[in-house]
């Protein structure tokens, strides 16, 4: 049995696993500590900073970091939700991100986090870069656009034999996560449906879903991110 | 001295326009434009999108019909994932769009006739701008003025059971619809508390009808003269019969006297028969048929232009005054331009009992939502828009994103008879008048108006629309300049 480890998250006590990272700890106590990149069963890398958190004063990722006794954890501040914020609208900025014709709107992450932390409008100018939108696959359409270079495909989705599907292309500015032209032309419909369900945003389409699902009964329709958690 | 008048912005339509009138040494108008200053280039920016995008995306053309863009393209769409032309999909499919569509003519014929055109009715062509608005109307016609929010209103709410929301829903999918409409919906549209059920919007419908005939019978020279002239009419009429039908049919047009010059060709091959002129001084198109030429072959369209092509309406009512509206002209089309209205207000009858008598239907609690068969690369979507005929066409790669799209919107078919009603108006108003009065500008927007135009989905643009007139001598000097 594993060793218990008593933390505190803006005064709250709580009491986890010992090795359970403090993303795992606040949810398993009704505490929401919003995450992007952070994907079960997947080994968390910290890239996308929206789980920033302050422990002992030091801004940490809350996704990496394992609970340790004695912890003061600072979640729901006004410094902290206001940085979660400006990373919201930087991901914004730096795609070209149109809710209105998305198909994942109402099951969209980062539309739901936007609502959540009340973006209005981005603080930043936008990018509008050029992306390319890659529909040679059977099952799938990879749109560059929307992509905030998560990992949380290149992690999740693999064949059999561990293979990667997704894979990182350029680097700086230039970087894409791109589907192997080979293995997408193999992938299942099942695998395919995996990969639109494991991205956070509307980057990976199942082909011709489209807006079957209707207004009322997306996901973030009935109750806002978080909310299933937070208590 | 010769003199260019420019109207700019023109009011009370949707989008921007401008009009310059022409005026020579004797005072006499010799020519008039109606100028539209707007770009979007949706045509350019949807290819590459998957193609399901579409029927979401290019609804954002506009926000006062943005269904008509909405089920265009899901037709076309129909056609790619081999569910025919509307035909082809389940009763419920076919059932739910009609549904959304009545509702949203009904909301957007209601809008036109209330807010934007009735200040001219109640106040007069050339009554005091301060009061012959719409704030006017609430003030002195309270009861009209709440008729029409609640008409409205209503029209609105049958969008959102059925799209999901008022504007701009995702109700309509390739090959169908993605929901019915439950019992408790059904409920609240044809029973809903007074006044908001369908009854009581036949009734209003009826009564705004009434209105618009006591103001006829009054105004006689007024309504048959404004801006009258002769011109071809198109519309989709449904395929079996002739019958008006709004969502789905067959292209037809007639001349002035009631030939006919296109005779129920399908949709699909719309781009035989119609062809689009660019001209150097506007963004909107002007389309004509091919067969008839540029100078003979421009055609109207809209509520005018669907009575004058149809055989009847397939509901008692506008039946009824539909029967009126014929013997007026002894059976031939009607020509007369402030008939428009007449024709806009027997089609929001006709609306409102198709709502009425389709939320009786039990199809639409089916759950059999959407069919689909072999796909195709090209799809054409025609629909009745309030406004007038709309196509939609899109053609898409192996990888399922669009290649191609074709949009001929409502008023952009009424491109060359604005134009003409302009001309008409400035002549009659214009000749050899000293000074441009607010009346005479408003005149001119009253022709413009009648046709309901959507300035914005004509060049595929957003915002609010002023009207300015500028008189000018031949050698481009400004003589005389008003702003609205």
């Amino acid at each position: 049995m594993a060793n218990k480890v008593k933390i505190k998250i803006d005064g709250k006590e709580i009491i986890t696993d010992e090795g359970k990272t403090i993303v795992e700890a606040a949810r398993e106590n009704g505490v929401f500590i919003p995450t992007l990149c952070n994907f079960a069963g997947a080994l968390p890398k910290g890239c996308c900073r929206m789980c920033t958190i302050k422990i002992n004063n030091r801004f940490m990722t809350a996704c990496t970091t394992p609970a340790a006794s004695g912890m003061e954890v600072e979640n729901h501040t006004p410094e902290i939700e206001e940085f979660r914020k400006s990373i919201i609208e930087l991901l914004f900025v730096s795609g070209n991100h149109f809710c209105p014709s998305c198909e994942k709107s109402g099951n969209c992450e980062l539309q739901a986090l936007a609502y959540r932390y009340q973006m209005m409008v981005p603080r930043f100018p936008y990018d509008f870069p050029m992306k390319s939108v890659d529909g040679t696959a059977p099952f799938i359409i990879k749109d560059q656009n929307r992509c905030i270079l998560c990992k949380r495909c290149i992690k999740t989705i693999k064949d059999e034999q561990g293979r990667h599907y997704f894979a990182f292309k350029e680097r700086g500015h230039k970087l894409e996560v791109i589907l192997d032209e080979q293995m997408g032309k193999e992938m299942s419909r099942a695998l395919a449906r995996k990969a639109m369900e494991n991205c956070p945003v509307g980057s990976i389409i199942y082909k011709e879903i489209g807006f079957a699902e209707p207004i009322g009964t997306r996901k973030y329709d009935k109750m806002p991110i978080g909310s299933e958690i937070d208590n | 001295m010769p003199k260019k008048i420019t109207i700019e912005p023109v009011t009370r339509v949707e989008g921007h326009g401008k009009v310059t009138i022409q005026i020579d040494d004797a005072g006499q108008v010799r020519e008039s434009r109606l100028h539209i200053v707007e770009f979007r280039g949706f045509e350019r920016f949807v290819q590459g999108r998957p193609y399901w995008e579409a029927p979401v995306l290019v609804q954002r053309l506009c926000g006062i019909c943005p269904v008509s863009h909405h089920l265009a393209a899901a037709k076309a769409l129909d056609v790619i994932v081999g569910a025919g032309t509307g035909l082809g999909l389940t009763a419920v499919g076919e059932k739910m769009r009609r549904l959304m569509h009545y509702g949203q003519f009904f909301q957007s014929h209601v809008l036109h006739f209330f807010h934007l055109s009735s200040p001219d009715f109640l106040f007069g062509i050339d009554a005091d701008p301060a009061i012959r608005n719409i704030i006017g109307v609430a003030m002195h016609h309270k009861d009209l003025a709440v008729q029409g929010v609640m008409m409205r209103k209503y029209g609105q709410e049958v969008i959102k059971y059925t799209a999901g929301k008022k504007i701009h829903g995702t109700g309509a999918i390739p090959g169908g619809i993605n929901k019915n409409l439950s019992i408790e919906e059904r409920d609240i549209l044809l029973h809903g508390a007074d006044p908001l059920n369908a009854d009581k919007m036949v009734e209003w419908s009826v009564a705004a009808l009434e209105f618009f005939k006591a103001f006829h019978k009054n105004n006689k020279t007024l309504v048959d003269t404004f801006a009258e002239f002769p011109s071809n009419h198109l519309s989709i009429v449904r395929a079996a019969d002739g019958a008006l039908d709004l969502y789905n049919g067959v292209l037809r047009a007639v001349d002035s006297e009631g030939n006919r010059i296109l005779d129920d060709v399908d949709c699909q091959d719309y781009n035989k028969y119609i062809e689009e002129e660019v001209r150097s001084w506007s963004y909107m198109k002007f389309p004509y048929l091919k067969h008839l030429g540029k100078e003979k072959g421009w055609y109207r369209v809209g509520p005018l232009s669907r009575l004058n092509t149809c055989d009847f309406i397939p509901t008692p009512l506008a039946q009824k005054e539909f029967e009126e509206f014929k013997a007026y002209t002894n059976g031939k089309p009607n020509n007369m331009t402030l008939h428009y209205h007449w024709a806009r207000l027997i089609e929001t009858l006709h609306a409102a009992e198709e709502i009425r008598n389709l939320l009786k239907d039990p199809d639409l609690q089916n759950e059999d939502l959407v069919i689909k068969g072999e796909k195709t690369h090209k799809g054409v979507g025609v629909i009745e828009a309030p406004r007038g005929t709309l196509f939609h066409h899109y053609e898409i790669n192996d990888n399922d994103q669009i290649t191609l799209a074709n949009l001929i919107v409502s008023t952009t078919n009424n491109n060359e008879p604005m134009n003409v009603a302009v001309n008409h108006t400035a002549k009659s108003f214009m000749n050899g008048q000293k000074e441009i009065t607010e009346g005479m500008m408003n005149a001119v927007e009253v022709a413009i108006r009648a046709y309901d135009p959507c300035l914005s989905c004509a060049t595929h643009a957003l915002g609010k629309m002023p009207l300015q007139m500028t008189l000018v001598n031949s050698k481009n000097e400004i003589l005389d300049q008003k702003t609205k």
